[in-house]
């Protein structure tokens, strides 16, 4: 049984809940209303919205972006198991203790710092096409999309690395002193204690350079391949209209979106598991 | 017996409820503290005393029933509950110094933004206090740096510091082993001496016998059994009473 005390202050909450969700509610539709107002207010809006959101180009543009971001699709698929696997043996590399291999921990260190900061549309020019310029016979011709997909997982590995290198290091060495203390050997207690713990610790940021990569995948476009945004910009001179490069912004978004959803479900599981009855 | 001449009371829990989704972990709990006194929950892992203080500290919105701080209902959602927890102190079990701050900075960190005292002031609070409990020459070492009794008595400085109407401690000496604790009781024994009102949940049987003046027995979310201490632990009426007594004791 509820005591009218309880049922009373229930009440109370609830109305005071239902106060700031209506609250909230207003200020969001005002702030919409008056970016509209001043949106169509503009002098130029009636050139922008004919040559920005035209409905027949949309319509009519659309299949063919569609089949660019299938290749998009396929593109991050590599692109992102490339970058784990890589990315993973880059951070292990740098993690490990041993004097024998400071040349190679080194090495790593080096090509993290270089491919953190060279901008990833250089990266992408210097492999799509130095390679190719190479005339290396044995490799043949290689598809654009293909140079793209390396040329992504290079960037992104570094990053990837530092994620996870962050994650091992966060877990406490306590973990570590007690697997090596059972007799596990470095490797074993690395696979079967540390990186569990690690990728767990990681796997919202880790997300989060994946919610970037989908938009990246993108800019294989400059070495040619025929993706979402090559497509599109072929049906902007095809139309003669910019609504092409707005269905292949919103097809990106859409993709995005369920990924997005994903990282935050994770990482309110995780939190929801970390901090027991934290309320506060 | 001799009756017990009671303060004013300070702290006034009526038939309070606490479920944590289907799991009700308490069952209707009446609990008064008196100033100037010190009551010992006592019970077994999970009967709920840790729920008890952490709903009395509001940190834990309670299911139903109420809890009366000096007679102000503090577990009424409009009451300020930062102004509430102001007024009573908690220490964990694992102490929970900010690992970041030195031992001073732990103790003069609330000194400082809650009761807005100049830092000097605030140190000189702190170091009488850290001075008393013996760690004044620990003043800037960091947590990690001391033992587990003396992070315990900072923490608990931490605490008194603030001056609480009521000090909430929840098994303060379960993580020590034997030869801190007694560091810790000592600690406590010096409170009550200064008249500090405390709930304390505790496995120390023989310090509650010895220190408290009103022992509660916690069993499945309700009280089975309380009474003045020594009455308590010399002739417990309730057989399940009985039976938790003896269990520790052969230990």
């Amino acid at each position: 049984m509820v005591s009218p005390v309880e049922l009373e202050r229930r009440a109370y909450r609830r109305g005071k809940q239902n106060r700031s969700t209506l609250i909230s509610v207003a200020s969001t539709v005002l702030f919409a209303v008056v970016v509209w107002l001043s949106l169509v207010g503009s002098p130029g809006w009636s050139r922008v919205q004919t040559s920005f959101f035209d409905w027949p180009t949309l319509v009519g543009s659309f299949p063919a972006v569609l089949d660019g971001l299938w290749l998009n699709l396929k593109v991050l698929v590599f692109a992102s198991i490339g970058v784990l696997i890589f990315g993973l043996i880059l951070a292990l590399i740098r993690t490990l203790r041993s004097p024998i291999f400071t040349p190679l921990r080194l090495l790593v260190g080096g090509y993290v710092d270089l491919f953190r900061g060279m901008p990833l549309i250089i990266v992408l020019y210097l492999v799509g096409f130095g390679i190719p310029g190479l005339r290396l016979e044995w490799l043949g011709r290689v598809p654009a999309e293909v140079l793209g997909t390396v040329a992504l997982i290079l960037t992104y590995s570094a990053y990837v690395a530092e994620v996870f290198r962050a994650g091992i290091e966060a877990v406490h060495p306590s973990q570590r002193l007690a697997a090596r203390s059972l007799g596990l050997t470095y490797a074993q207690s690395m696979r079967l204690v540390v990186l569990p713990q690690a990728l767990r610790k990681v796997a919202p940021p880790l997300m989060n350079d994946f919610v970037s990569l989908q938009k990246d995948v993108g800019l294989i476009s400059v070495l040619g391949a025929v993706d979402a945004v090559r497509a599109a910009q072929i049906e902007v001179s095809h139309f003669a209209n910019f609504t092409p490069y707005l269905v292949a912004g919103l097809c990106f978004v859409v993709l995005a979106i369920p990924t997005v959803r994903l990282t935050d479900w994770i990482s309110r599981r995780l939190a929801s598991r970390e901090q027991v009855g934290g309320v506060l | 017996m001799t009756e017990m001449v009671l303060g004013p009371q300070i702290l006034s829990v009526r038939g309070l409820y606490k479920a944590f989704d289907e799991r009700q972990v308490l069952a209707g709990v009446d609990l008064e503290v008196y100033r100037g006194q010190i009551v010992a929950l006592i019970g077994s892992s999970g009967s709920g005393k840790s729920t008890l203080l952490r709903c009395i500290n509001l940190i834990e919105q309670v299911s139903d029933g109420q809890i009366f701080l000096n007679d102000e209902d503090i577990s009424d959602p409009r009451v300020n509950q930062d102004q509430v927890r102001r007024q009573v102190g908690l220490v964990f079990q694992a102490y929970n110094l900010f690992a970041h701050l030195s031992i001073l900075q732990n103790i003069t960190l609330a000194l400082l933004k809650v009761q807005k005292l100049s830092k000097d002031q605030a140190n000189e609070t702190a170091m009488a206090l850290l001075e008393r409990i013996g760690l004044a020459d620990k003043a800037h070492s960091y947590p990690d740096k001391i033992s587990g009794g003396q992070q315990q008595r900072a923490a608990i400085i931490r605490a008194v510091a603030l001056n609480p109407a009521l000090l909430l401690l929840d098994e303060v000496t379960s993580a020590l082993d034997p030869e801190l604790v007694g560091e810790v009781l000592e600690l406590i024994r010096e409170l009550k001496a200064q008249g500090t009102s405390i709930v304390m949940a505790t496995h120390e049987l023989s310090f509650a016998r010895d220190v408290a003046d009103w022992v509660v027995f916690l069993d499945g979310g309700v009280v089975v059994e309380e009474g003045p201490a020594a009455e308590f632990f010399g002739n417990p009426q309730q057989p399940r009473t009985r039976e938790f007594l003896t269990r520790l004791n052969s230990i």
